[in-house]
């Protein structure tokens, strides 16, 4: 039998009928809402006198838009946001889907939550109306973001009209340096080939530097695939994914437990399958890497200074915009720009394997006088399971804002944001303009990173503090 | 939906690179569990002169009255990046923009695109910039065609070739809804269901396999 892709397997293991062109009508596994944009497909849906398909398979959460201070309910800081919650709530109960609500103790940000519940599987299709769905994909499953339509048709009809995209595999070679992260990892791919550069492939990342990845870091590494523009990112499973999953409360289990452990065991590509772009990157050279313009693709070494347009990948317009935006200049070391602000959160980096990472920094140590930080847990069990650990009380102790789970600062959506003009560094996955509020300046970055440049009032190498 | 036959129309150009979802609709300007009244807060941070304003910028495109009408938008590489947001394609097309000419699309809003009716039509950034300085000279005297079921965009003597996948080119040229269509297959999504629930059980939960709270 000619050698498969993981692609092709997952792909062929879901086709109910093919489509003209190589499309297909793809099985769903897995849907996951959320109040900002799956609100309105449940709307929609009804309004079309239509109904959920399984809505034993559909699951939903409060994430987006949830005020994340303390003692929190359905009251939101962007105005009008409280009828998101109502009516999300509302239309939830009558699809009769698990909804994850806003005092719910599992409550978190649909790809903290997913494979935290084991609800995401290695061999499934995973949809949400959220471009991060690809986060997932690091459990072995095919999983990507999707419009509200594209929802509403998933939910009805418990498939899919999908392309078939074309097979990227990249191989990440070697070992990590010390202060490298999956984080680093993916920004120094979007850096190399572009914003754009996995436009129209479905990207298996591999090599041995991701085989020595825990689960929590793959999820990072995937979660930016779709900075990558690609359809989704994934890696095949193996015995870290299933010790991941082993008891977790939508996972199989007894018998059927090791019945997908079986079929699991053979979701890998093949050794001689071909893909139709392949790439290796070593990572034995890399450092913590951070952003200095206004696409993901803006990235350099933390040691780096603001490279000059010929060497920064971008065109001359686009550079000359991002330089203005960001109020930088060309040979800028980065680590002189003074910061504002800090952020330790969101869907790319927000676990506990993050924040016990960020503590390790903190612990000890105060944020510079002058710069605002908060750290915004993933979920509400990554909450609890840090406040078991302690780790809050090293988070408060150096001056961050402690906060209930959610997407929080990561984008603005008219509630909180950080100041106009101002200098942030964040460990989230987008430094649009404007996107963590009017005119904001984001570096985005890991986050032991942003806990560095945190202690010291501007970006800054964690590699030059000592960590406990 | 509506069907999208050949269209000649303004073509307004913002051929920049990573044009964002974020920055076609903010999310602030995405007020309502709704598709419609979002046409106010299209490019809203570009056109307008203040945040949460509604004076006019006069530097962007869309305010200027050569512009005027525009229903194509003739963009950079990977257009509608970012958040999946289908706000964005709601905001375009309740503004009243049809289809969008750039060299590359995120795969999300590309999606959106036709299921919404609007084209998204690929061409190199030379053509793209081409067709720009052509516009430029008189934009509302100067329209651009795309005949999608030609797969060819006309502007002035000029002729470009496009690619589109054969589904979306039919969903778009038949205006049909997706769903409907896939209802009809229902035999084969049985089919499916049968042969999976013996082959992956543990794919399909019970409802009472719910985790309380």
């Amino acid at each position: 039998m000619k050698p498969r892709t993981l692609f092709e397997k997952l792909w062929s293991s879901h086709v109910v009928q093919e489509l003209e062109g190589g499309a297909a009508l793809l099985a769903i596994d897995r849907i996951f809402l959320h109040e900002r944009t799956g609100s309105v497909a449940l709307k929609s849906l009804k309004d079309a006198g239509r109904t959920v398909a399984d809505p034993a398979r559909v699951f939903c959460t409060m994430d987006h838009i949830v005020d994340t201070h303390p003692g929190r309910g359905d009251d939101t800081r962007m105005k009008g946001g409280t009828a998101f919650i109502l009516e999300t709530r509302a239309a939830a109960l009558e699809a009769g889907i698990r909804l994850f609500d806003v005092r719910d103790p599992l409550q978190g940000i649909v790809h903290v939550i997913s494979p935290e519940l084991g609800i995401v599987l290695p061999g499934a299709t995973v949809v949400c109306p959220d471009s991060h769905t690809c986060t997932q994909g690091a459990m072995g499953a095919f999983a990507w973001g999707i419009g509200s339509t594209e929802a509403e048709h998933a939910l009805a009809t418990g498939t899919l009209r999908v392309n078939r995209p074309k097979t990227m595999r990249v191989r990440f070679e070697g070992k990590l340096p010390r202060g490298v992260t999956a984080k680093d990892l993916t920004l120094a791919l979007i850096a190399r080939y572009g914003s754009a550069g996995g436009n129209g492939y479905a990207v298996e990342y591999a090599g041995s530097a991701v085989r020595e990845l825990d689960i929590e870091a793959r999820l990072t590494l995937c979660n930016m695939a779709t900075e990558f523009s690609a359809m989704t990112g994934f890696i095949a499973p193996d015995e870290r994914t299933f010790e991941y999953l082993h008891g977790r409360a939508y996972a199989p289990q007894g018998a059927d437990w090791d019945r997908a452990l079986a079929a699991w065991r053979e979701l890998s590509s093949d050794a001689d399958a071909v893909f139709d772009r392949d790439i290796e990157i070593d990572v034995g050279t890399l450092a913590p890497m951070i952003t200095w313009g206004t696409s993901p693709q803006h990235a350099v070494a933390i040691d780096a200074a603001v490279p000059d347009q010929a060497s920064s990948g971008a065109n001359p317009e686009a550079y000359a915009r991002a330089l203005q935006y960001m109020d930088v200049a060309a040979g800028v070391p980065l680590q002189s720009l003074a910061i504002g602000a800090a952020f330790i959160g969101s869907c790319t980096n927000s676990r506990i394997s993050d924040l016990r990472r960020a503590a390790a920094v903190l612990r000890g140590r105060k944020v510079a006088a002058g710069v605002r930080a908060i750290c915004v847990p993933g979920s509400m069990s990554v909450k609890r399971q840090a406040e078991a650990e302690g780790l809050d009380r090293v988070f408060t102790a150096a001056g961050f804002e402690w906060r209930e789970s959610g997407c929080s600062m990561c984008f603005f959506a008219g509630g909180e944001s950080f100041g106009a003009r101002e200098r942030v560094v964040s460990s989230t996955n987008r430094n649009f303009e404007s996107r963590q509020g009017p005119e904001t300046r984001t570096h985005i970055a890991s986050p032991e990173t942003v806990a560095a440049s945190a202690i010291a009032g501007h970006l800054a190498d964690v590699r030059a503090l000592e960590v406990a | 939906m509506e069907r999208f036959g050949v269209l000649s129309a303004v073509a307004a150009p913002i051929v920049r690179a990573n044009v964002d979802t974020d920055i076609i609709i903010p999310s602030r300007e995405m007020k309502s569990v709704s598709k419609t009244g979002l046409a106010d807060g299209l490019f809203a941070g570009w056109r307008y002169t203040a945040i949460g304003g509604r004076e006019p910028n006069p530097d962007f495109v869309l305010n200027q009255a050569a512009y005027a009408g525009s229903r194509i938008i003739l963009g950079g590489e990977n257009f509608g990046c970012g958040s999946s947001r289908e706000h964005a394609v709601w905001a375009l097309h309740e503004y009243g923009f049809r289809a969008v000419i750039a060299p590359s699309f995120s795969p999300i809003f590309f999606g959106n695109c036709v299921r919404n009716g609007l084209a998204p039509v690929r061409l190199s950034l030379d053509a793209v910039q081409a067709i720009a300085a052509w516009v430029a000279v008189d934009p509302a005297g100067r329209p651009v065609t795309i005949d999608l079921p030609a797969q060819r965009v006309r502007a002035g003597g000029s002729e470009y070739a496009f690619d589109i996948d054969p589904e979306s080119r039919d969903m778009l040229i038949e205006g049909l809804d997706a769903i409907d269509l896939t209802l009809k297959q229902r035999a084969a999504i049985s089919a499916f269901h049968e042969r999976d629930r013996h082959a992956r059980p543990w794919i399909y939960l019970s409802k009472d396999a719910r985790v309380p709270s």
